[in-house]
């Protein structure tokens, strides 16, 4: 039997013998088998697997090669072989090798000089599905201490703050306030105008069936400066400085700086994390701010041009609905935020592991567990407010 | 002075998850040692070197400095032994946010009371002692991979450590710097007294400054030979003397 490469479907039938690889395997008794490779084995063209001589092996014990027709070859040729071997290895073929050009025959050599190093190679199989989710909810748990042993040494961090003893330079901090604060005014002012508008309509369009729309600024008021504004901002932080907090620390942890600090002896969570949830806890509040002022803005805009009702009359309104209550709540809120977002973020990038791969999953968890962990709060922050009549 | 081994590893054992890297080493390193750490590629160089310095805890066995035993003492003293140390990690480690002058000052700053104008200068003697004078207000991103490692060997260096833990110095350096490197290493062990630990590959490193060495085999996950690598060059192991001559023998 012969095979040819002109009997594959998509070589093209013009060219002549020389352009393509025949393959001919010849029994010559006493279970040698002569392999005749000739032509041109490269890998612009398309290579039979080696499996498709397998029913040629079945009475084979030896396995020679004839490559006195052989024109060209590259690793094309070489991969064959190497899948060849590993045919006959698994059916105890001996192998003659003499057959085939000296440089085919070294380089083999070197391949196979390195013995597979069989640990490290990772098992990819499939679990099913009940496994999967076994899997992760453990990974979960197991994460929960890891989390609660993070929060523990930023609360000793904070602690060497207060006695003046933690070590992080001013500069750092400073341009993380200019990262969060300035930096983020254009996107915080953005949305909170939007969401401004949005709670605006809504409530008009409900409040004009009992003819009472000047509660919209009540409304719009009340609602920016108190859970929208904090829960918008902290939503953005956590997508624009979490993330890149996560990125930063994670990078870090690649490039073995964070090893670097700890084999001084200087701990970095002083170092990286404090100032970084200093200033979110410091600016995030601040954004909450603006974003309510931002919202009302947008709601008085509504109001005038659209619902009919007096600037002085929604300033007044506005201007009564107010408390200072609010306020706090909005603020504490912010804070709240802020700090989570900043734990949120540090967490995963001084979790991240030692390759690039493992940079984006830290700065994607880092997003995903800080929104996760302000909507836990807001909750919980929520009832107390309530309970506390605030 | 005691009389316990500068640096002594026992029945150490690495592993990550259930992947043993290395097992069963036990060697000394004393005091002037120019200690050689090699072996091929992913062998377990680094690990056995976190495992030293402190920061990853071996599955088994420990490491005494000095007869302390590291991983058996409470965290403030091994914060202490850890101060012995100085420490160049294979890709410099540069803390990216700061100066060149910055990274080999903070250590100062940290742990000495030098004044700012001292700093700089003894900062601006250890970079022009890795051939880096003039770099000082460079960051990181800004070096090439060579000139990373050398401003990390400086930070390592910056506080005249007892022990100077450098991991593969020299790859990536043409030969005439690592030559200058290798120089360097000599003159801080007989200058300063300082004891080195060298991962390295570089034969002509290896050969020509090793003092004392281990090597750490891939396929066992054990070491194979231990002592002088000019002795070892002629009368160890087989693998090592294959190793040691690229292949030649
Ligand atoms: N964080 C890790 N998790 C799992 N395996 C690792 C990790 N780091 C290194 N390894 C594995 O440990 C082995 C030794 O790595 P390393 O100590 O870096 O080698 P080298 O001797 O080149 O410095 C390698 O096989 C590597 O794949
Ligand atoms: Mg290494």
């Amino acid at each position: 039997m012969t095979v040819n490469g002109a009997n594959v479907a998509n070589t093209r039938s013009d060219t002549g013998n020389e352009r393509q690889w025949r393959l001919d395997p010849r029994p010559m008794g006493d279970g040698l088998l002569e392999l005749s490779c000739a032509g041109r084995w490269c890998m612009d063209q398309d290579l039979p697997a080696a499996g498709m001589i397998v029913s040629e092996l079945d009475n084979t014990l030896r396995l020679s090669f004839d490559t006195a027709q052989l024109s060209a070859w590259d690793t094309g040729f070489l991969a064959f072989l190497r899948a060849l071997f590993v045919l006959c290895a698994e059916r105890g073929i001996s192998i003659e090798q003499d057959g085939l050009p000296n440089g085919i025959r070294h380089l083999l050599a070197m391949a196979a000089a390195v013995p597979e190093q069989k640990a490290a190679k990772r098992s990819n199989a499939r679990q099913n599905l009940f496994f999967q989710v076994g899997a992760a909810t453990v990974a979960f748990f197991r994460g929960a201490p890891e989390m609660l042993h993070f929060l523990g040494e930023i609360t000793l961090s904070f602690g060497r703050l207060l006695r003046g003893r933690a070590r992080f330079r001013l500069s750092d901090l400073w341009w993380e306030i200019e990262e969060v604060g300035p930096r983020a005014l254009v996107i915080v002012s953005v949305i909170s105008f939007l969401v401004g508008l949005i709670l605006a309509y809504l409530g008009a369009d409900q409040l004009r069936l009992v003819g009472a729309q000047i509660f919209i600024a009540d409304l719009v008021a009340i609602g920016m400066v108190r859970e929208v504004g904090a829960l918008m901002t902290g939503i953005i932080i956590a997508g624009r400085t979490g993330a890149a907090f996560a990125a930063q620390l994670g990078t870090m942890q690649v490039n073995e700086e964070i090893d670097a600090f700890k084999t001084l002896g200087i701990s970095p969570v002083d170092f990286l994390v404090l100032p970084r949830m200093l200033a979110l806890m410091l600016m995030v509040p601040l954004l909450t701010l603006y974003a309510g002022f931002v919202g009302m803005l947008a709601g008085l805009l509504v109001s005038v041009a659209i619902f009919d009702i007096g600037m002085f009359e929604y300033y007044t309104e506005t201007l009564r609905a107010l408390e200072l209550k609010h306020f706090l709540v909005g603020l504490s809120k912010g804070s709240v935020y802020g700090g989570m977002v900043a734990y949120a973020g540090c967490l995963r990038g001084m979790q991240c592991g030692r390759s690039a791969e493992s940079v984006g999953e830290a700065a994607t968890s880092a997003v995903v567990t800080g929104i996760l962990l302000i909507t836990i709060s807001a909750s919980l922050m929520t009832i107390i407010f309530y309970r506390l009549g605030i | 002075m005691n009389s316990a081994p500068h640096i002594e590893i026992r029945d150490l054992t690495m592993a990550y998850g259930e992947f043993v890297i290395q097992r069963d080493l036990n060697f000394v390193v004393n005091k002037g040692d120019i200690f050689v750490i090699m072996g091929g590629n992913g062998c377990g160089k680094t690990t056995l070197m976190r495992a030293l310095i402190g920061l990853q805890r071996p599955t088994r066995g420990t490491v005494y400095y000095g007869g302390e035993d590291f991983w058996g003492v409470e965290p403030q003293e091994q914060e202490r032994l850890k101060r012995r140390l100085g420490i160049m990690f294979q890709g410099g480690a540069l803390w990216s946010s700061l100066t060149l002058a910055e990274n080999v000052a903070l250590p100062l700053k940290e742990y000495t009371a030098l004044a700012p104008r001292r700093i700089g200068e003894i900062v601006s003697f250890k970079l022009a002692l890795v051939g880096l004078a003039g770099f000082e207000e460079f960051y990181p991103a800004e070096l090439s991979g060579g000139m990373k490692k050398r401003a990390g060997l400086a930070r390592a260096m910056a506080l005249d450590p007892d022990i100077l833990v450098i991991d593969e110095p020299s790859s990536g350096l043409d030969p005439l710097t690592a030559r200058r490197l290798d120089d360097l290493i000599l003159e801080l062990r007989d200058s300063l007294d300082t004891t080195i630990v060298v991962i390295t590959h570089e034969l002509a490193s290896i050969l020509g400054i090793g003092t004392n060495s281990v090597f750490l085999d891939t396929e066992t996950h054990t070491m194979i030979n231990t002592g002088n690598p000019k002795e070892a060059v002629v009368s160890g192991d087989l693998r090592v003397r294959h190793f040691l001559t690229r292949g030649e023998l």
